[in-house]
């Protein structure tokens, strides 16, 4: 062997900067201490709301940005997720700490069931199969008597805290650490998979199907098994949110604006980059809750105007979203010239 | 003993005869040379015995195998690496990711799919290339790419096509002695070359296409005295 080989097999596999992993475990502290340095109930509420669309979107990042596959039906795993804690616990008092994994499960399924027939498609068709995939999620439930049609499902509140039931009426403060842990595993989970061989697999199927093939990589099974991955990460956030706001209706959690915003988050933050939907959602989740809180209601679609034209400077100046600023070498590899 | 042996496979597209009852056979350790001038069927032959087109008819066996049929993933999987004529690099990746892709087939710890990867890299000559993405890379670079990705999945059979197209004459001697090593490493190989002198040079047995037939097959130096391949695609062939 030569001393160049033996140079290169010696350096460590993933980029190890103590700094680099001081400073991640300096913000998870900050994190974590962040309530209790005074924010009050809207920020509490826009850090919850950061952290469940970060997630959101890291979970539609797997799909388009690790194995190239766009999805914009996304929302349908994300109400599934909703209304399998909201109906078991309406349905037969079942806490939420279980029905969370039914969701899971459910969301796993559905993805299947439709990643078997739709990931055939490629491209463009795939996209539109499903969009109208999520639309007819929603049709379903509008009419489906079982999980409450239109009105949805209430609910029942309990008379206090209740950990047991993923209640909390008095503050925001243990919603905040439940959708931060699940924010912090789902990003460290995904963190994992970006370095495994499934990761290698999954990139090599988006960047080329054909030379993936000639790699012994069955191109089909893999875009299943992120879609699959995919949805179970979005069911979680739509079992969370149900419990945050105890009323769900298909308008609200199969709504197409949520497959668009994922989207949004994912494309302004960074694409492909595990990174990207954090960047993504701290950015966009503050613009849309203060153009609602200064503009009332909806926002007065101001947060859509802005969308827009930040994803138009996006697409334009740097494709490969906000995380392009940082230097790749700090984030992702070592990369030596 | 034979790696490869492919009976009358046949391929057409609409009225166009790609490949006509092709036939022909590979020893192992060998180098067979594919030849033929431009819509000779060459890459369609790859794609037929890599799964990647359907045949009409005929078969393919691989170690006495037959491999009709199975997709390209499984083809792969049995020991049938390829790289391709237009390239398929996974441009936003690095060189070592890219051959990484091809280890962990054999390899699934992280660590030894990577050093493994980086042997190979070094056996191609661009360890100093390892963390560039491979869209940053040269045309001959990248063609050193596609084999030492292919070569991860420690192939019995490589089909190349056309390593030396498309590159500049500098860089053609260098990839020519790559495929001699990796002859020398127990790697059979079917190569499509357009490059006369070099298919002389390398090959143990030629094949030689025009029009989707079959016009000769054998030695270099019965090809090169094969008055059908010479009207067709030698012309006056001055083997010095």
């Amino acid at each position: 062997m030569n001393d160049k080989l033996l140079t290169a097999q010696a350096e460590p596999l993933w980029n190890t900067d103590k700094k680099i992993i001081s400073l991640i475990a300096g913000i998870v502290l900050l994190l974590f201490a962040l309530p209790h340095l005074g924010l009050n109930s809207f920020y509490l509420h826009l850090m919850i709301m950061i952290f469940m669309h970060a997630v959101m979107a890291q979970s539609w990042n797997v799909i388009a940005g690790f194995s190239g596959q766009i999805s914009l039906g996304h929302g349908a795993f994300f109400g599934i997720g909703a209304y399998a804690t909201s109906f078991f616990y309406v349905q037969y008092g079942i806490s939420p700490w279980i029905s969370i994994f039914f969701g899971i499960i459910f969301s796993g399924i559905a993805a299947v069931l439709i990643g078997i027939p739709m990931l055939r498609l490629s491209g463009h068709y795939f996209a539109i199969a499903t969009l109208l995939i999520g639309i007819s999620f929603q049709v379903v439930f509008q009419r489906w008597d079982l999980v409450g049609a239109a009105s949805g499902l209430w609910v029942p509140m309990t008379s206090g805290d209740s950990w047991l039931a993923l209640q909390f009426h008095t503050s925001k403060m243990p919603y905040y650490y439940v959708f931060l842990v699940f924010f912090l595993i789902t990003f460290y989970l995904v963190w994992i998979l970006s370095r495994s061989k499934l990761g290698f697999r999954l990139r090599a199927v988006r960047d080329d199907p054909q030379a993936a093939l000639s790699l012994c990589i069955n191109v089909s099974n893999y875009k299943i098994i992120a879609y699959v991955i995919s949805a179970m990460i979005m069911a979680p956030m739509g079992s969370l949110f149900a419990q945050y706001i105890l009323i769900i209706d298909p308008d609200r959690v199969f709504n197409i604006e949520i497959s668009i915003i994922v989207l949004l988050i994912t494309v302004l933050g960074g694409i492909g980059n595990v990174w990207g939907p954090l960047l993504g959602a701290a950015i966009l989740i503050p613009i849309s809750e203060y153009s609602r809180i200064y503009l009332g209601g909806t926002g007065g679609a101001v947060d859509l105007i802005l969308y827009g034209l930040i994803l138009m400077l996006i697409c334009v100046f740097r494709p490969d979203g906000l995380i392009s600023f940082v230097p790749k070498n700090i984030l992702e590899r070592k990369k030596q010239r | 003993m034979k790696i490869l042996s492919v009976e009358n496979l046949s391929r057409a597209f609409g009225g166009i005869k790609a490949n006509n009852n092709i036939s022909f056979e590979v020893e192992e350790g060998s180098i067979l040379g594919v030849i033929g001038p431009n819509g000779a069927g060459k890459s369609t032959l790859f794609d037929l015995i890599t799964g990647y087109t359907k045949a009409d008819t005929g078969e393919v066996k691989f170690f006495e195998k037959n491999i009709y049929g199975l997709t390209p993933d499984r083809i792969s999987n049995l020991g049938i690496g390829r790289t391709f004529q237009k390239l398929k690099p996974f441009a936003d990746q690095t060189l070592l990711e890219n051959v990484m892709i091809g280890s962990f087939v054999k390899e699934k710890n992280i660590k030894k799919a990577r050093d493994k990867a980086l042997e190979i890299i070094d056996f191609v000559d661009l360890i100093e290339k390892r963390h560039h993405f491979a869209k940053e890379l040269s045309t001959g670079q990248r063609k050193r790419l596609e084999m030492a990705r292919a070569m991860a999945i420690e192939p019995k059979l490589l089909l190349m096509d056309e390593v030396t197209g498309g590159v500049d004459q500098k860089t053609i001697p260098g990839l020519v002695e790559l495929i001699k090593k990796l002859k020398k490493s127990g790697v059979t190989i079917v190569t499509i070359e357009h490059n006369i002198n070099i298919i002389m040079e390398i090959s143990d047995n030629i094949l030689a296409l025009d029009q989707g037939e079959r016009i000769a097959y054998g030695s270099p130096k019965e090809i090169q005295n094969n008055k059908l391949v010479v009207d067709s695609y030698l012309g006056t062939f001055d083997a010095a």
